[in-house]
């Protein structure tokens, strides 16, 4: 059965039919559309496969188990592969407007493919060495991503990024490696049968470092601010939506699953930093004036909550983490989108430069609204109910400085969200004669966020799916162990 | 053997971080590529190394190789003292990765020498500006 393989399938058969078809630009756009409307379709269907609970499972080869490289697709990561393909087809779309749009270069679809099979195969597979060559797959792509505009900024944020992210990627080979000597096992089934001495304690410690490099979280974050924001609207919501997802779900996969029960001192470290990260992001977010920077910083303190709620270790926690993460990844994806329309209506992502939208376009000030105040947590948006489960999850494990903590970033969150609503929205803006280009082609880019404001909005009048999905997702986890 | 290998991985490391902490571009991404090839015999010694008997089986019986534990025994008996040829495999796929990820990064400061007439990390401030970013696309 290779369901389990179309993750990663679809999306490279894509990304190589795009290549091959480089020289016709509008047989290359027909090609990418199709593959993305086949990679949702395949993210549907395995949603719909996995959901009685049974994981989709292919071993490569015909090796026996725990010798072939095995893809397990249970319910956790069937939903993230569906939401990848949600983003993919999202900023797709997107592009065909002309609000920001990543350079009409011919390699842009290819590696925008390529990109998401990285992210999908991540999702699916069950082997560490494999999630590995996934996540380097994700490192080439997105430099190519990013140095695709060619301009001096962008060469130097993708210098900062590759370099910083080669050592998370080394730091994860060389825990892989040592991981392997000590259990002589990397598939997970069969890590999950192996016993946890201390030293393998210490080797989990180094592989969640090497993820919490690629999750953007505290004090490992710096490539983050440094290269997100010289992104094109497109690509930012593709990089913020899902690449540091991907290292808060392989947090989630090494000590929610495969190495469940872990020793208190790996979940308690996890705790904090996360609570640093948390603080850190919304201070760093509160100080910058770049529409790009202030999303860019929310994208760290989010991923603190994520962590947070890993690190309670329970299975409530990892309810939340896995609700927080499918709510997240559509919400920051969707400001990212509309920070490009914003700069298309105003010609700026300088706060200071720009303003009047709630008067000259107040449809795009309602669309903004609406993932603005699911990031915060206001009810009724799938943020709050996030937000509920992650505090709900410290309160009955009675951590309540994180809860606290939780509880105070959430209004930063606020501060940040209400600074981006008054200088963009509210007030005039600062040339007095200045009004909305009227020759804009934005069609597809309603499309877009409106489509992505209605889901966090649907989340948010009926969690009551996705949160019995998410426990389900959740409960499954760490079996066999 | 075990020996010679880890102080080779402490070397090669210390001359990769050495290499990486540096200010020039070239030699900062020379150092990041000699800290692979330290990965790289780490994963290497992951595995077994003073062996030189290779991990292929004879085939038994008919009927031996199939999956059904009896290729557990006859892996035991036969291959317990062979080389291991799982590292060997991993250490393929990183080098290669590597390789491809060392030439990209090459490109790529040529590309910022030319563009920028630097090649000093501390003249690289353009994607982090000070006042918080110009605005621009």
């Amino acid at each position: 059965m290779m369901l389990a393989a179309t993750p990663v399938v679809v999306p490279l058969a894509t990304a190589v039919l795009t290549a091959l078809a480089a020289s016709r630009p509008r047989l290359q756009r027909a090609v990418s559309a199709a593959g993305a409307v086949c990679f949702l379709l395949c993210g549907m269907w395995l949603v719909a496969r996995t959901a009685g609970g049974d994981p989709v499972r292919t071993v490569f080869g015909d090796w026996p188990a725990p010798f072939g490289i095995e893809f397990v697709i249970d319910r956790l990561g069937a939903a993230l592969i569906l939401v990848t393909a949600l983003m993919g087809a999202a900023t797709l779309l997107f592009q065909a407007s002309d609000a920001d749009p990543a350079p009409r270069s011919p390699y842009l679809l290819p590696m925008m493919h390529g990109l998401l099979a990285g992210v999908g195969a991540s999702f699916a597979t069950a082997d560490l060495f494999n999630l590995y060559v996934w996540f380097e797959l994700m490192l080439v792509t997105s430099v190519g991503l990013l140095a695709v505009g060619g301009a001096a900024r962008q060469l130097d944020a993708t210098l900062k990024y590759l370099v910083l992210s080669l050592v998370g990627t080394l730091l994860l080979l060389t825990g892989v490696a040592l991981l392997y000597g000590a259990t002589g096992h990397v598939n997970f089934e069969a890590l999950r049968a192996a016993s946890i001495t201390p030293v393998v304690t210490i080797l989990v410690g180094l592989v969640a470092l090497a993820f919490l490099v690629k999750a953007g979280a505290f004090p490992l974050f710096a490539w983050l601010p440094a290269s997100y924001p010289t992104l094109p609207a497109p690509l930012l919501a593709l990089f913020a939506g899902l690449l540091t997802k991907v290292g808060a779900y392989a947090v989630l996969r090494l000590l929610g699953d495969v190495f469940r029960g872990a020793p208190p001192v790996l979940y308690e470290s996890l705790g904090w930093v996360a609570a640093a990260t948390m603080l850190v992001g919304v201070a760093g977010a509160a100080c910058q004036w770049d529409l790009r920077r202030i999303l860019a910083f929310h994208i760290i303190s989010q991923i603190g909550y994520i962590l947070l709620a890993i690190a309670l270790g329970t299975e409530a926690g990892d309810t939340a983490a896995i609700f927080y993460t499918l709510h997240h990844i559509v919400v920051k994806a969707n400001l990212c989108l509309i920070a490009g329309m914003v700069w298309r209506m105003t010609g700026s992502y300088d706060l200071r430069r720009i303003g009047g939208l709630a008067a000259a376009k107040p449809a795009l000030a309602a669309v903004f609204l609406v993932p603005a105040l699911s990031l915060v947590g206001v009810p009724p948006l799938s943020g709050f109910w996030a937000k509920l489960l992650v505090l709900r999850g410290c309160l009955e494990a009675g951590r309540f400085t994180w809860l606290a903590l939780a509880l105070a970033v959430s209004f930063a969150t606020l501060y940040s969200m209400l600074k981006i609503w008054i200088e963009a929205f509210w007030k005039p803006h600062p040339q007095a004669h200045w009004a909305p280009p009227r020759d804009t082609h934005l069609a597809p880019a309603w499309v877009a966020t409106v489509g992505l404001a209605l889901i966090t909005l649907g989340i948010g009048l009926f969690p009551g799916v996705l949160i019995d999905y998410a426990a389900a997702a959740a409960a499954a986890l760490g079996r066999g162990r | 053997m075990i020996w010679a290998v880890a102080i080779a991985v402490g070397v090669v490391s210390a001359a990769g971080v050495y290499l990486a902490l540096s200010r020039d571009l070239f030699r900062c991404i020379v150092g990041v590529s000699i800290l692979g090839a330290a990965a790289g015999l780490l994963v290497f010694a992951a595995g077994r190394l003073a062996s030189r008997t290779p991990p292929i089986l004879i085939p038994g019986p008919p009927g031996s190789l199939r999956p059904d534990g009896a290729l557990q025994a006859v892996g035991q008996d036969a291959l317990g003292l062979a080389a291991n040829p799982l590292p060997q495999a991993l250490v393929l796929t990183a080098i290669v990765i590597g390789f491809a990820l060392t030439c990209f990064s090459l490109v790529l400061v040529v590309r910022i020498v030319q563009k920028l007439g630097a090649d000093e990390a501390r003249d690289l401030r353009l994607s982090e500006a000070e006042d918080g970013g110009d605005g621009a696309p």
